[in-house]
């Protein structure tokens, strides 16, 4: 397929806006409107974009790893997220902790960002899984 | 072991289950001895009770219930369980060490020797039971014991057909049993038997006590061949003779009596009760010497008259004073005797011959004179002849119709003609087989191997001692039944002779006629046989087109509804999703509005959906159609947007976007016919069905809404997310704390998806295109 | 308001089964697309509407303000959006390897190459030949 021009030059626009966004959307995520669900479809739109505009091999290099693994890893970094509950052998799995050290800047650590991020980079793996699949030429 | 291991009722039931798994692992030639053995350990248990059981006491056994559900179970044996379950094991193991005989060298053997301990240990367990359920267990236990055996020759088209015949109407039955028990357990708050008995009062006020004795009796009808559910059992003879003899006359056919006598003490008084056990056992009788004298096979002939004995003891339970109780129970001891031991015979005949053709068969008494004589005592017992038990059995027989009141001439005359009648036929088992002239068979005949004649033998001369001694069986086991029967104890003596009374006089005539009959019979017999309309309009041919019908029935059923065109699915489900909730709502009275708000702008996000949806409906191309769905996802998004939802409002704009973009590059690649190839027609009832269920929803919603709201919950997630989540993002927060591990369901859902998609695409994609 | 969004909500749905009962699968996707945003809206709806305000709490406060939305309905339907898209292009997938393998995306013709008497593949010939022996032993 051929994309049209204005497609073709505005596609770093298209990939990289979104991506800043996303990430954007899921830092700030847990205090206001955002979290890894959004950011993540905003992030996998943009590389669905480039996918049509410059080709799906295109949008794999930027990628790095195929989605498979993307959605892999998210699943696990998900999954893992919850071990650290049992720290307290009473919490449930899943129970998130949060750490606040004494630092000039707040910096709360804690595993329920953790989680988010796993759901971020599922959320990529998937639609980019799926959009690629589909809009990729036979 | 203790002594009360060997007095407990559960030994024989473990007996009978552990012979079955040996049975299956021992050799084949041992098989039979080894089953056999099981029987008589049982059959020594139970007479090492027997002492035990009087007519005024019972063994009990409760092992097992719930108390919270008021449900306990348990075994007992008293008198009447006590002559069923000497009759089981007794029999069985002569039946079991004929078999082994019979059917020497078939390599299915073993698996008629599992198949017969496991229906012995049913049986046992069923006339055992104290209490309704573990009885209806072991009855249906018996039921699925006769399938598999009277379906032994399973490559045969008949056998199947029979053994499926005897399921069903028993089984059908077995469901009408279970009706019943159930309900007179509610009605009695207990399942136990005893305990029914003994709240006879309060099941008989009880407005449901007449459909659940209407159910029992249904039930007990179908497993005892009452007319109108007579008709499977001649046709269970397809199994082999052993198996006919044990299960389709000693024991089996009989457990539909050993109920209606179990719950006698309940009903004895209800006239319905008597009513139909009279005249569906008169009928029954009738039915059974007619149809007896039509037949020429042997085990035909011999199925008939054991339908007529089961009516006659139906009819006799139905008369129920003392008088017949104790004829009752006679009977049913001698004719196991005597009809078990003709079985054998019958099966020794067809096995030494090649033929059970009772016309092409006679003057077999000089090649085998064993059997001949076996035969004639059974035969003469079965006649009803001095001195054997038969002839005691059938004197109170009499006595207790004669004294039947007003019914007292119907059930004398017809039982003087079915008399009449197993007289010509028992003349017709000995005289004409073993005594009239030598007919040619297709094998030279000559006496059977020892463990073929043990048991007609042992069975014929126990007729005659019995029949020498009558008073030591009652005392040892009729009486005890009786009691069991009546609830009370009954003092009728059993006596070989009564004096010159009219029984008497009724039984010289009865024999009489029957010799009349048997001379005629080769005359009689063909005549009988070709009127037709017996068959024509008998059950059994009301059976088949049932069955038939239902077959049919089923197949149009089949039809209409897996008519297999997605659309018509589709209408079904759309429609019954409309009507349902609907239905329910109108019916109920749940129809209502919301308060109404003040409509503001934003009403404006409602009408772009409503037009968006509506313009992908309605659009001629799939391209606009996917537009106008953009269409109808942004205004949702605008939705969210404008009622408090950033988060859902992004999500929502997102994927549609994606979606649209996706969609319109796959589908512009498709050569699709891009128009709604629906007719007119089609189009005007499709949006009929759809505007229902949109409505539907609609008015549902709307009741919805109606309602008063619980707002806890989100108020809960309101409070507690900042101190419990550390996050102010409510939504969030819910997503990736609260309910992480659901959050996780949904990536781990989606990741499946897009694997699937992909496996999709590489593989089954491709191994579809190519047709392999 | 509410009345006037479930009357909406009604409007959808119909179009949606109107789409659901068309010949060709790719409507019916998109009816497929309208029934789940019909149902995510029901949901939203249940939650009870009304509010602007987001369900985030002010900085500084403790507890979600009285007048904020009901935060449950939104986690509901936020991750039921992302599955309906998972969904829909799953079904778009096998509607063109249906395509692909049938040469047509009308459910009508699909369910004729599947007839078994008409085309015998090797999954149609078991129930064909396992029903006269029904038959035979049931009569």
């Amino acid at each position: 397929m051929h994309a049209s021009l204005i497609l073709r030059v505005s596609a770093p626009l298209l990939l990289w806006v979104p991506a800043v966004v996303s990430l954007y959307l899921l830092v700030r995520g847990h205090n206001a409107p955002g979290g890894g669900f959004v950011g993540g479809l905003v992030a996998a739109s943009g590389l669905v974009f480039h996918a049509i505009a410059r080709g799906q091999a295109a949008a794999m290099q930027v990628m790095r790893a195929p989605p498979a693994a993307w959605c892999g890893a998210g699943l696990l970094l998900a999954l893992c997220s919850g071990l650290l509950a049992w720290i307290d052998p009473a919490a449930g799995y899943l129970t998130h902790r949060w750490w606040f050290p004494d630092l000039p800047v707040t910096l709360p650590l804690n595993t329920a960002f953790v989680f988010d991020v796993g759901v971020y980079l599922a959320v990529i793996g998937t639609i980019t899984a799926m959009a690629f699949a589909l809009v990729a030429e036979e | 072991m203790d002594v009360f291991f060997f007095q407990s009722l559960t030994l024989p039931l473990v007996v009978g289950l552990a012979g079955a798994a040996g049975v299956a692992l021992c050799r084949p030639a041992l098989a039979a001895r080894l089953g056999a053995l099981c029987a008589v350990i049982c059959l020594a248990a139970y007479v090492g009770m027997a002492g035990a059981v009087t007519t005024a006491q019972s063994l009990a056994m409760p092992f097992w219930g719930i108390p919270s559900l008021g449900v306990a179970g348990g075994l007992q044996l008293d008198g009447l369980s006590l002559v069923f379950a000497l009759l089981i094991t007794g029999i069985g193991a002569l039946v079991l060490l004929y078999a082994g005989r019979y059917l020497q060298g078939d390599p299915r053997l073993p698996r008629l020797m599992v198949l017969l301990l496991l229906f012995m240990t049913s049986m046992l367990g069923a006339v055992t039971a104290d209490d309704v359920i573990t009885l209806f267990v072991f009855w249906e236990l018996t039921s699925i014991a006769s399938f598999f055996l009277v379906g032994y020759d399973h490559e045969r088209l008949g056998a199947r057909k029979a053994a499926l015949q005897a399921l069903l109407v028993t089984g059908g039955g077995g469901l009408a049993l279970l009706a019943g028990l159930v309900l007179v357990s509610i009605v009695a708050g207990t399942t136990s038997l005893s305990g029914i008995i003994a709240a006879r009062e309060v099941v008989l006020a009880d407005p449901l006590a007449m459909p659940a004795m209407l159910l029992v009796v249904l039930g007990c009808f179908t497993k005892s061949a009452q007319f109108p559910f007579h008709f499977w059992l001649p046709n269970a003879m397809a199994a082999p003779t052993p198996v006919s003899a044990y299960l389709h006359s000693a024991t089996m056919v009989k457990l539909g009596i050993y109920l209606l006598a179990r719950l006698n003490p309940v009903y004895q008084d209800v006239v319905l009760w008597q009513d139909l056990l009279t005249w569906a056992g008169l009928l029954t009788a009738a039915t059974g010497a007619l149809m007896a004298l039509r037949e020429t096979d042997l085990k035909r002939v011999l199925a008939w008259t054991t339908v007529t004995a089961l009516g006659t003891l139906t009819l006799l339970i139905g008369l129920a004073p003392e008088l017949s109780a104790t004829a009752a129970v006679t009977f049913l001891i001698v004719h196991a005797l005597y009809k078990a031991a003709l079985f054998l015979i019958a099966g020794i005949v067809d096995h030494e011959t090649g033929t059970r053709d009772a016309t092409a068969l006679g003057g077999l008494g000089r090649a085998m004179p064993v059997t001949a004589a076996a035969a004639a005592l059974a035969a003469f017992s079965m006649a009803g002849l001095p001195p054997f038990v038969g002839f005691v059995a059938k004197e109170i027989v009499y006595e207790a119709k004669l004294a039947a009141g007003g019914m007292a001439g119907v059930v004398a005359s017809v039982g003087f003609l079915v008399n009449a009648a197993q007289v010509a036929i028992a003349g017709l088992l000995s005289w004409r087989l073993f005594f009239g002239p030598l007919r040619p068979t297709p094998t030279q005949p000559h006496d059977p191997p020892k463990s073929m004649l043990a048991g007609p033998v042992l069975l014929a001369l126990l007729g005659l001692l019995a029949g020498a001694a009558p008073s030591i069986l009652g005392t040892w086991l009729v009486d005890g039944a009786v009691a069991a029967i009546l609830g009370r104890p009954a003092d009728v003596p059993l006596k070989l002779w009564h004096g010159f009374t009219p029984v008497l006089a009724l039984s010289v005539a009865t024999v009489a006629l029957g010799v009349l009959i048997l001379a005629g019979w080769a005359r009689l017999g063909p005549r009988l046989r070709r009127a037709a309309p017996l068959d024509r309009f008998g059950p059994a041919a009301a059976y088949d087109r049932a069955l038939a019908g239902l077959v049919a029935w089923a197949e149009g059923t089949t039809r209409a509804v897996q008519h297999g065109s997605l659309r018509g699915y589709m209408r079904t489900l759309l429609l019954v999703t409309a009507l349902a909730p609907l239905g329910v709502l109108v019916a109920r009275g749940g129809l209502a509005l919301p308060e109404a708000a003040p409509v503001d702008p934003r009403a404006l996000a409602f009408l772009l959906i409503a037009a968006g949806a509506v313009a992908t409906a309605l659009a001629r191309g799939l391209f606009a159609a996917v537009m106008a769905m953009g269409l109808v996802g942004f205004g949702t998004a605008i939705v969210f947007l404008t009622f408090g939802a950033p988060d859902v409002a992004l999500t929502q704009f997102t994927v549609e976007v994606l979606l649209v973009v996706i969609l319109a590059t796959v589908l512009i690649r498709l050569p699709l016919r891009a128009r709604d190839a629906r007719t007119g027609r089609q189009r005007a009832s499709d949006a009929a069905v759809a505007s229902m269920l949109g409505l539907s929803v609609a008015l549902v919603l709307l009741a919805v809404l109606a309602s008063p709201f619980d707002p806890r919950l989100g108020d809960w997630f309101g409070a507690q997310s900042v101190p419990g989540g550390h996050g102010r993002n409510v939504v969030n927060v819910i997503l990736v704390d609260f309910r992480a591990l659901d959050t996780l369901g949904e990536i781990a859902v989606l990741a499946i998806a897009a694997f699937s998609v992909l496996a999709l695409l590489r593989g089954a994609g491709r191994r579809l295109r190519t047709g392999t | 308001m509410e009345i006037l969004l479930a009357a909406a909500i009604g409007v959808l749905v119909a179009a949606a089964a109107y789409l659901l009962l068309a010949r060709d699968l790719p409507r019916a996707l998109l009816g497929f697309v309208l029934l789940g945003t019909a149902a995510n809206l029901s949901i939203f709806a249940a939650g009870r509407i009304g509010t602007m305000v987001p369900p985030l709490v002010d900085q500084g406060e403790r507890a979600l303000a009285a007048d904020a939305a009901n935060p449950l309905p939104q986690a509901l339907v936020l991750t039921a959006i992302v599955i309906g898209f998972g969904l829909a292009a799953f079904t778009l997938v096998l509607i063109r390897s249906a395509h692909d393998a049938f040469g047509t995306a009308s459910a009508d013709e699909m369910d004729e190459a599947e007839r078994p008497d008409e085309t015998p593949g090797p999954a149609a010939v078991a129930p064909a030949a396992a029903s006269p022996s029904h038959r035979r032993e049931a009569a």
